[in-house]
C-alpha cells in the first residue's frame, strides 16, 4: 500500500517534470489555439500582405507615380500595366492605394488603440471606484457624447491645422466615449465577482486588480469592438478628408479615393469598386481575426 | 497559556455595518461582540440574509465598518490606512461560498495559488514560486498534473482545494470561511471539512467558520454564534449549544435538522412561522419578535443584552433576564 503510494507520487512528479518541460506560456498558448481557426489564418495573411506593403512600399514602387498625372492614360481599366486600372488624372489605382494604405491603416489602428486604452482605463476607473469618480467621469462623456462626432472632430481640427495628426487626434476624442462606456458596463459585471475580492483580501492594490484580474476578463467584448471600430473609422477618416480635413489631395487616402472616383461610378465602375473591395476585405479581415482573438483567448473554449 | 487567553487573535466591538440608500438603512451587522482565541474556530450561524458574511467581510475590512472595532492581536485595524492594512492582509484570508465564481477564469491552477505569494513578495524568483506552489497544491490534496490546468475542468471539490491553498500561500493566522462547503456535494464536502480541519491542527489556524448548515457548525466549531437579522441572539460553545439551547430562535434552528430515526418518522419538524421581517429601518428590540411564540410587550421598544446564563454561554432575550 504504502509503495504504490510512493509510486503514484514519483509517477505525479514525473508528470509535474515533464508538464513543465514542456513549457507553459499564455502566449504560447493562445498562438497555438489561433493557428487553429481557419479564417483568423487567413485574415492574418491578408493583413500581414497589406502591412508589408505598406511598410516596403518605397523600396516597391516610385513614389513619384503617385502624383505623376498622365491625362494620355486617363481612366484606363485595369490592364497588366496597371492592375487596378487608372484615375481620372491617369494615375495607377493600385500604386496610390497601396501608398494611401500607409494613412488609411495607421488612422484606423491608431485612433482605434488610442482611444480604447484611454477609454477604457477610464471606463474601468469609473466602474471599479464607483460613487463620485464613477459620476465625474460619466458626466463628462455624456457631454462628449451630446457634440456630434463630426463636429467635434470639426473643432479639433480647426484648432490644430488640418493633417493626418490632427484627424486622428480628432478622431480619438471623438471615439473614447463610446469606449469608455463599453468598457465600464463590460466591467460592472466582474468587479463584483468574488474572485476580484479575493485579490483585494490578499493584499493586491487597485491598479493590479484592474489590470490582472479585471481587464483579461473583459477583453472578450472590446477586441469585437476594436476590430469592427477600426474599420469604421478608415471611413469616417475619409468622409472627413472629404470635408477638407485631414488628408488633402493630392495624396492618397483609400475613403478619399473612393469619393472622388463617385463620378464615374456609371462609365469606370472598377475606379470605385475596387478600393471598396479592399477596404471591406481589410475590415472583414479586422473582425475575423477579433473573433478568433476573443476565442483563443478564452481558455474555456480551449480545444 | 494564560497569556494567550488573554489577547484573543480576533476581538470585534460594537461592530455595525449598515447601508443606506435613499434615506434607509439596511441594518446588516448591528452592533455585534465576539472574541476568537488562536487555534480554534468560530461558528456563526443564520439564516439566509441575516449578516453572517458581511461580518466576515467587515472584520477583514473588504467592507468598510459603519462603527465599532476590529482588534487584530489588540491592533485596531479599523482606522489603518489602505497601506498598512496590507500587511495585516497576509495574517487574514478568506475562503467564499462558490468555487465557481471565486476563481478568475483566465488564470490556470499555478497562477491562481501564485498570485498572493508574488503580491506579497513572500518568494525570490520563478523557481521559487513554482516550489512553493507545488507544495501548496501537495498540502492541500490536488495532483500535481493540475498544475497548468484552468478552473473549468475541475469539479467543485478540487476548486475549493485550489481556493485554500490560495488562502493559505500567505501564511495566515486567521481565516474566514464563508460558506465553504455549502455549494459542494455531501462526499466532497466531508473531505473539504476534514482537510479544514487537519490543517487547522497542523498550522495552528484561527477559523471564523460561517455556514448556515448546523450540522457542519456543530462538527468544526468550538464556539458557535447564532446570528438573527444582524444582531447576536445567543453564542455558546458548542456542545453547550447544542445540548442546552435557550433563544427561541435558536431552539426552532435545532429543532429543524433532520433526525435519521426511523421512530422520529412521523413527527413534524417544528417550523418557524412567518418569514424574516425587513432589516430596513428595524425597531429597536428583539428582531425576532414578530415571530416568535413567547413574545412579550417589552420585547420590542429597547435594546436587549447579552445575559450569560452559564459560563461563556449568552442569550439575548428577555425570558433570560432575571
Amino acid at each position: 500500500m504504502k509503495m504504490s503510494f510512493r509510486s503514484r507520487k514519483r509517477k505525479e512528479n514525473e508528470e509535474f517534470a515533464n508538464a513543465y518541460a514542456q513549457g507553459h506560456s499564455m502566449a504560447g498558448d493562445i498562438w497555438r489555439r489561433l493557428l487553429r481557426d481557419k479564417s483568423s489564418v487567413v485574415s492574418m495573411g491578408f493583413l500581414c500582405l497589406i502591412v508589408l506593403l505598406a511598410i516596403f512600399a518605397n523600396v516597391l514602387f516610385d513614389e513619384s507615380l503617385v502624383t505623376m498625372q498622365n491625362t494620355a492614360i486617363r481612366n484606363n481599366p485595369p490592364s497588366w500595366e496597371h492592375w487596378f486600372g487608372t484615375d481620372l488624372y491617369g494615375r495607377d489605382i493600385f500604386i496610390r492605394m497601396v501608398f494611401g494604405s500607409r494613412v488609411s491603416l495607421t488612422i484606423g489602428i491608431v485612433t482605434m488603440g488610442v482611444s480604447m486604452i484611454i477609454g477604457g482605463l477610464l471606463g474601468a476607473v469609473a466602474a471599479y471606484f464607483g460613487g463620485k469618480i464613477d459620476g465625474i467621469i460619466m458626466r463628462f462623456t455624456d457631454m462628449f457624447m451630446a457634440i456630434p462626432e463630426t463636429l467635434l472632430a470639426l473643432c479639433v481640427v480647426a484648432a490644430m491645422g488640418a493633417s493626418a495628426v490632427s484627424l486622428i487626434v480628432a478622431m480619438t476624442v471623438a471615439a473614447v466615449p463610446g469606449n469608455c462606456r463599453l468598457v465600464r458596463s463590460t466591467v460592472l459585471s466582474i468587479v463584483d465577482t468574488e474572485y476580484v475580492e479575493a485579490a483585494r483580501a490578499c493584499g493586491m492594490r487597485d491598479i493590479g486588480i484592474i489590470v490582472k484580474e479585471i481587464i483579461p476578463n473583459s477583453l472578450g467584448p472590446i477586441i469585437v469592438v476594436s476590430t469592427q471600430g477600426i474599420a469604421n473609422l478608415m471611413l469616417t477618416a475619409s468622409s472627413l478628408s472629404y470635408l477638407g480635413m485631414g488628408i488633402q489631395p493630392p495624396n492618397p487616402e483609400w475613403g478619399a479615393m473612393i469619393s472622388e472616383a463617385r463620378e464615374f461610378l456609371r462609365s469606370d465602375p472598377y475606379m470605385c469598386i475596387i478600393p471598396g473591395i479592399v477596404i471591406v476585405l481589410t475590415a472583414l479581415s479586422f473582425n475575423l481575426l477579433g473573433d478568433g482573438l476573443r476565442d483563443a483567448m478564452d481558455p474555456r473554449l480551449k480545444d | 497559556m494564560n497569556n494567550i487567553e488573554q489577547t484573543p487573535l480576533i476581538e470585534v466591538k460594537n461592530l455595525k455595518k449598515y447601508f443606506t440608500k435613499k434615506g434607509s438603512t439596511l441594518h446588516a451587522v448591528d452592533d455585534i461582540n465576539l472574541t476568537i482565541a488562536k487555534g480554534t474556530t468560530l461558528g456563526v450561524v443564520g439564516e439566509s440574509g441575516c449578516g453572517k458574511s458581511t461580518l466576515g467581510r467587515t472584520i477583514l475590512r473588504l467592507l468598510k465598518p459603519t462603527d465599532g472595532q476590529v482588534l487584530f492581536e489588540g491592533q485596531d485595524i479599523t482606522k489603518v490606512s489602505e497601506s498598512q492594512m496590507r500587511k495585516y492582509r497576509q495574517s487574514m484570508q478568506i475562503i467564499f461560498q462558490d468555487p465557481y465564481s471565486s476563481l478568475n477564469p483566465r488564470k490556470s491552477v499555478a497562477d491562481i495559488i501564485a498570485t498572493p505569494l508574488i503580491v506579497n513578495h513572500m518568494c525570490k524568483g520563478k523557481v521559487e514560486v513554482q516550489k512553493r506552489v507545488k507544495e501548496l497544491m501537495d498540502t492541500v490534496g490536488l495532483a500535481s498534473r493540475l498544475y497548468n490546468a484552468y478552473p473549468h475542468e475541475l469539479d467543485g471539490g478540487r476548486r475549493q482545494r485550489i481556493c485554500i491553498a490560495r488562502a493559505l500561500a500567505i501564511n495566515p493566522k486567521f481565516i474566514v470561511c464563508d460558506e465553504p462547503v455549502s455549494a459542494l456535494d455531501v462526499s466532497i464536502q466531508a473531505q473539504i471539512l476534514n482537510l479544514l480541519m487537519d490543517l487547522q491542527e497542523e498550522m495552528g489556524l484561527t477559523y471564523m467558520f460561517i455556514t448556515h448548515d448546523l450540522s457542519v457548525v456543530k462538527h468544526i466549531s468550538t464556539e458557535i454564534m447564532v446570528m438573527y437579522m444582524g444582531h447576536c441572539v445567543e453564542k455558546a460553545p458548542a456542545k453547550e449549544l447544542f445540548e442546552n439551547p435557550q433563544h427561541p430562535y435558536t431552539k426552532a434552528l435545532l429543532s429543524s435538522i433532520p433526525i435519521p430515526d426511523i421512530s422520529m418518522r412521523n413527527k413534524k419538524i417544528q417550523a418557524i412561522r412567518g418569514e424574516v421581517t425587513s432589516p430596513i429601518n428595524p425597531v429597536p428590540g428583539c428582531r425576532f419578535a414578530p415571530r416568535c411564540d413567547f413574545c412579550r410587550e417589552d420585547c420590542v421598544g429597547s435594546t436587549i443584552p447579552l445575559t450569560e446564563v452559564s459560563e461563556n454561554h449568552f442569550v439575548s432575550c428577555r425570558m433570560m433576564e432575571k
